[in-house]
């Protein structure tokens, strides 16, 4: 899981983007605290090969990627 | 997706029409919009410093936040927060101010000079993409200014209040501030147009996360195009309005509020990029977080205008191109202690550059300089 919140674009994505170079995981949990990382890890992950489901969790959100 | 990405497009576009208008309204040549300027000036119309002729309360900058600070609070995405290295970030808006002053321009202005023909903005251009380039060798290896917090509702607030604030002295009580009667300062558009536009585009800017540096810096990072369409739709946009308006000149010497010192140039804009990457986005960018809520863009901002008042009271920032009394051409450029100041941002950059990298990151750059 990573816990991107608190950090602003582009670190939140990049986050992601390592984790993903690294380990090419089946699924990966993250955790960000604004739409804006919402809809950048989505797009990225989009374009990786992942479905990319949003869950809002109070003022944060939990991003579910799958291959 | 394709949704959002002609948000972005939509939004660009308006940025350039918008850019087109005000100069046409009386804005100086290709600055219908230019953050390093305007914060510039409003450093100057509150005494920050005494450059007479780059003095003038913008109502576009405060137009730009409250614009983003209405639209993040109807779309309920204001939220208060603070803490990511907030020094750090005042040391980097100066340096960033510094580089964009040594170029004459922030790197929106960077692109409506594109638009208006002036070519120096293709080696600033040049310039930004190196330094972005460098900035995102940095983020690969984990750079990063650590995490904000939840901070109290009045803390978001700052940005907004402080251009709330000043609006009302210019609107009510301007004798409290100074105002260029020559030079750039002196020229501008009608104070409440300005602000309507500026608010329009604040709020369609915060909606589009538009963000000049972005544009390159997600590209090269991801692979991702969406801000750079932004970027290329406010070129399109500004170069179309020209050649129709024949504002269109192509050429390097005497350029609209301009100067032909290439070197310069290109190390002010790298001096930009490079430091807009560690930020998280450009000038543009900063003021229209800031009206979000984010207190450590605020701070930044604050570093932008001390740095706006620094430029102008060390003689930093960039002299026009000119032409003397036998009408001989005069280069511009900037000042010995102006290229000390940006040479200094280099040094500056790679120490904060480096003192923010992961600990192995750390440990393997010691390495590598031992051996």
């Amino acid at each position: 899981m990573i816990d991107a919140r608190g950090y602003s674009c582009p670190t939140p994505v990049v986050m992601v983007q390592k984790e993903v170079k690294q380990s090419s995981p089946a699924e990966l949990e993250v955790l960000v605290d604004n739409q804006c990382s919402v809809e950048n890890v989505t797009r990225y992950a989009g374009g990786s090969g992942y479905q990319v489901s949003v869950t809002p969790e109070g003022r944060d959100f939990r991003l579910l990627l799958k291959k | 997706m394709k949704k959002v990405n002609w948000v972005v497009v939509a939004a660009g576009g308006l940025v350039g029409l918008a850019a087109v208008a005000l100069t046409m309204l009386g804005n100086p040549a290709n600055m219908g919009f230019c953050i390093a300027c305007f914060l510039r000036d409003i450093a100057g119309a509150v005494g920050l410093h005494g450059a007479a002729k780059v003095q003038y309360a913008r109502p576009e900058v405060i137009g730009l936040v409250l614009g983003a600070f209405i639209m993040s609070v109807a779309g309920k995405e204001f939220r208060a927060k603070a803490g990511s290295s907030p020094a750090t970030r005042f040391v980097l808006g100066v340096f960033v101010m510094i580089g964009a002053l040594a170029f004459l321009g922030c790197p929106l202005r960077m692109v409506l000079r594109l638009g208006g023909g002036d070519a120096n903005a293709i080696v600033g251009l040049l310039g930004f993409t190196l330094g972005i380039l460098v900035g995102v060798q940095f983020l690969k290896r984990g750079f990063s200014l650590k995490r904000a917090y939840e901070v109290g509702r009045a803390e978001g607030g700052v940005l907004p209040a402080v251009m709330a604030g000043l609006l009302l002295i210019l609107l009510a009580v301007p004798s409290l501030l100074k105002f260029s009667e020559e030079g750039p300062g002196s020229k501008h558009a009608p104070a409440l147009i300005a602000l309507v536009v500026a608010l329009v585009v604040g709020a369609l800017a915060q909606r589009a996360r538009l963000c000049t540096v972005g544009g390159i810096r997600d590209a090269l990072l991801f692979q991702d195009f969406k801000l750079l369409y932004g970027f290329i739709a406010i070129f399109l946009v500004v170069l179309v309005g020209n050649l129709i308006n024949g504002n269109f000149h192509f050429g390097f010497t005497l350029q609209p509020v301009a100067h032909s010192s290439h070197l310069w140039n290109l190390l002010g804009m790298t001096l930009v990029g490079w430091g807009s990457v560690l930020l998280g986005g450009c000038p543009l960018r900063q003021l229209i977080l800031a009206g979000e809520g984010n207190g450590d863009s605020a701070v930044t901002v604050f570093g932008m205008i001390v740095g706006g008042a620094l430029a102008h009271n060390f003689g930093l920032a960039g002299n026009p191109d000119a032409l003397n009394e036998a009408k001989e051409l005069v280069v511009g450029g900037i000042s010995n202690t102006g290229k000390a100041a940006v040479i200094l941002g280099f040094v500056v950059l790679a120490v904060i550059s480096a003192a923010n990298l992961p600990k192995e990151e750390k440990v393997a750059a010691r390495q590598t300089t031992a051996v």
